[in-house]
């Protein structure tokens, strides 16, 4: 156990910051604003931000994994030089990997399965954020069960012609493409007549409808296909694979630091609030009972840190992470529920004020944290799915019995 | 960076396991349990002649030379096996002899707890859930001790017992032999039987000073937090798997109950907080030999965390085991009750909590 970096990590990590220096020396916003971290509205797309990134690409810090042919810096596996990376762009805030569903996602789907053409034609644009992503699984009828999605696409002409509706969808209004899963095969079983198309969103017969969420903003929406017509081409795999298509996901490396870096951001922040707010003529911070809470949150939130270094460095021995990767959706989002509840319970009465109200403690901030900190636990496998996976995969009981 | 066991690590937590398992069955740990006494000299010399209660002694003391890591991560397998025996009162006056500068007692007494010749354990607590060097009650003068400690650990069966006092210039440390005059040991029944605790009342009885100020006290309470933190996880995780396990055979309604999602949702919850909570005294564990300034914080942090986690396992277990979970006969509660000890001993979760909290500057 050490938990320096040797020198030679270090040298590299001198070689960042160095770099970071020259290209990009732009004085930090100071907003240190977690919910747009959240929201991933911190995403900078300008031509300032694209050059860096194309600079940082050629460097081979960007998107490692992705041949060169295509866009990526195509660099060796190497977890510690992805977490120095991801370190150091954080600290100087500088434009890092976008973090969208079109990277994260489409990218590695297409890596795998897509055609040569499908590669040249989106990867380059997707990985620079001039061509965005939204991803069109989740339907108003097939949420957790999502294999029973019924939004169906027929071939006629050259084309699919798709019809039925997406929910949920974030950044629907910003795409220019959407990445869907669609039922092909009704006579097949349910998982193997489903296909994966790339949609272009200004298709006529596509409609998106904001969808306003409980924090009274609309940061998802619906998108209804009418009869809308998509190139043949527009299928990655064969028909009836989308399933596994879609299964495709980030099988390198990962910088595995970043979740429990922004939930210490948001803990220190509310170390600051209970030291900020005043009860009784003293700050909360004083009573006994929020500090044993505060104390109790962060030994979980030390545990989700060096749980964060003890897989990065199973990454690092080339090891699996087995029950220890299942197991850090549910963690975090439950710590960063209990979190944002503790911040609640020390604002007291005035946590009944909306945020952006300016007599509420933080502009009401941790109200709307509070909010989202159920979007998170729902968002992406909801809690319950994650039991499922933790107690089947993870455990080894029996499967829950599924049709 | 490497946050992670190394290959000796590996090694020495399958050496351990692996004894224990042939050695220390819970037919035995019964055995031991409803002994008079409570110790098994030859358990105990077994797991010394493996090395256990020497492998954070420096070699020239007749040790491994190795760090409270490892030794915690023999504690995490005697806490799996729920293995009774005088580990933890060793361990924790043995850090506190490493802390001190007396080299005669150092001398005579750190290769006798190596070799298992020896026991020697601490007495800290006091009446009042007192656990800190600066509140202590029991009094030193002219080497001559006065005062009461409870919650001894291993005293009946110590060949000496540091004791924490105050004198004149504040805490220290005093080394009271077996047979002292004026040292009485009384037994208690405590509701973990693998451990026993006994209550120690010292009435002018003679001792030496092996160290002053506060320094050697708190090296060995922060070992011993770090300790129970890790027995904890042993403990809490073999609650998991012998429920999982149970889980898997025993069918109502025509099925495993592993089966239905009320029972694996809750295993899953269990096995989410546990996981990531390994390396919180891992690195609670890796801070005593390596990072002293956070040590006290973290070893504060990761004992009441983990405790309080092992309570849950064995209540999580206990409770999914239904009528038999609930029997003496079925092992079960030997978890149980080890939890209500590892949760007690040097100060409940609260308490660790509020230090904790102190120590940030909050």
């Amino acid at each position: 156990m050490n938990l320096a970096y040797s020198a030679e990590y270090e040298r590299f990590r001198t070689e960042v910051r160095r770099f970071l220096g020259e290209h990009w020396n732009e004085a930090p916003s100071g907003a240190a604003d977690s919910i747009a971290d959240l929201t991933g509205a911190h995403v900078r797309t300008d031509a300032r931000a694209t050059a860096f990134r194309l600079l940082a690409i050629e460097r081979g810090y960007l998107y490692r994994h992705v041949p060169r042919r295509y866009g990526g810096s195509e660099q060796p596996g190497d977890p510690l030089k992805s977490t120095i990376i991801a370190e150091e762009f954080r600290r100087a805030r500088a434009p890092f990997e976008i973090m969208g569903q079109g990277p994260s996602m489409l990218v590695p789907t297409l890596l795998e399965h897509g055609t040569e053409a499908q590669k040249e034609h989106f990867i380059r644009d997707t990985l620079l954020g001039t061509i965005r992503w939204c991803q069109g699984y989740s339907e108003p009828g097939a949420g957790s069960d999502l294999a029973s999605l019924r939004t169906r696409a027929v071939l006629d002409d050259g084309h699919w012609v798709v019809n039925g509706q997406k929910i949920w969808t974030s950044n629907a209004r910003e795409a220019e493409w959407m990445f869907a899963l669609v039922r092909t095969e009704p006579e097949k079983a349910k998982h193997d007549g489903i296909s994966y198309l790339l949609i272009e969103m200004n298709t006529p017969g596509i409609d998106v409808r904001p969808l306003r969420q409980m924090t009274g903003d609309a940061d998802f929406n619906e998108v209804f296909l009418e009869n809308a017509r998509v190139p043949a081409d527009n299928i990655v795999g064969r028909r009836g694979q989308g399933w596994v298509v879609s299964r495709s996901t980030l099988k390198h490396e990962r910088a595995l630091i970043g979740g429990a870096h922004l939930t210490r951001r948001t803990f220190d922040g509310l170390v600051m609030l209970a030291q900020a707010v005043e009860r009784g003529g003293r700050p909360v911070i004083q009573d006994p009972v929020i500090r044993n809470r505060l104390a109790e949150l962060e030994a979980r939130l030390v545990a989700a840190e060096y749980h964060g270094y003890r897989l990065l460095t199973l990454s690092a021995r080339g090891n699996d992470h087995g029950l220890g990767g299942m197991v850090t959706k549910l963690y975090s989002t439950t710590l960063g529920y209990d979190i944002a509840k503790l911040a609640m319970d020390v604002v007291g009465d005035r946590g009944l004020l909306a945020p952006g109200e300016p007599n509420a403690p933080a502009m009401g901030m941790f109200g709307l944290a509070y909010m989202w900190s159920l979007g998170v636990l729902i968002a992406g496998g909801a809690a319950n799915i994650q039991r499922n996976i933790i107690a089947e995969r993870g455990l080894g009981l029996p499967r829950d019995a599924r049709k | 960076m490497d946050f992670g066991l190394s290959e000796d690590q590996v090694l020495l937590k399958e050496t351990v396991r692996r004894y224990l398992g042939s050695e220390c069955p819970t037919t035995r740990v019964r055995a031991i349990m409803e002994s008079e006494s409570g110790h098994d000299a030859a358990l105990w010399q077994g797991l010394a002649d493996l090395g256990v209660p020497g492998l954070a002694i420096p070699t020239p003391h007749g040790g491994a030379g190795l760090e409270l890591l490892d030794l915690a991560l023999a504690a995490e397998e005697l806490g799996r096996a729920c293995t009774p025996g005088p580990f933890l009162g060793c361990a924790m006056a043995s850090a506190a002899l490493l802390a001190s500068e007396d080299s005669d007692a150092k001398a005579r007494w750190l290769p006798a707890v190596a070799s298992g010749r020896a026991i020697v354990t601490v007495a800290l607590g006091e009446e009042g859930g007192v656990w800190d060097a600066a509140a202590l009650t029991t009094r030193a003068r002219d080497g001559r001790l006065t005062g009461r400690k409870l919650l001894v650990p291993a005293a009946a069966v110590a060949d000496a017992i540091l004791v924490a006092a105050q004198d004149g210039d504040g805490p220290g440390l005093w080394l009271v032999e077996r047979g002292a005059p004026g040292l009485e040991v009384a037994a208690l029944r405590g509701t973990d039987m693998t451990r026993r605790v006994a209550a120690v009342t010292l009435g002018d009885a003679p001792g030496v000073v092996v160290a002053g100020g506060r320094r050697a006290i708190d090296r060995a309470r922060d070992a011993g937090l770090v300790l129970l933190a890790a027995d904890a996880y042993g403990g809490a995780r073999r609650c998991l798997d012998m429920t999982v396990e149970y889980a898997l055979t025993r069918e109502q309604f025509g099925q495993p109950i592993g089966g239905f999602q009320g029972v694996k949702h809750q295993l899953a919850d269990l096995a989410t907080e546990l996981e990531p909570a390994l390396s919180l005294w891992w690195y609670a564990a890796h801070a005593y030999d390596h990072i002293p300034e956070r040590l006290e914080r973290h070893a504060a942090l990761a004992k009441a965390h983990l405790t309080d986690l092992y309570d849950r396992a064995a209540r999580v277990a206990t409770e999914l085991h239904g009528g038999i979970g609930f029997t003496w006969e079925y092992d079960l509660h030997l978890w149980f009750r080890r939890a209500v000890f590892d949760r007690a001993f040097l100060g409940d979760a609260e308490l660790h909590r509020l230090r904790a909290a102190d120590l940030a500057g909050w």
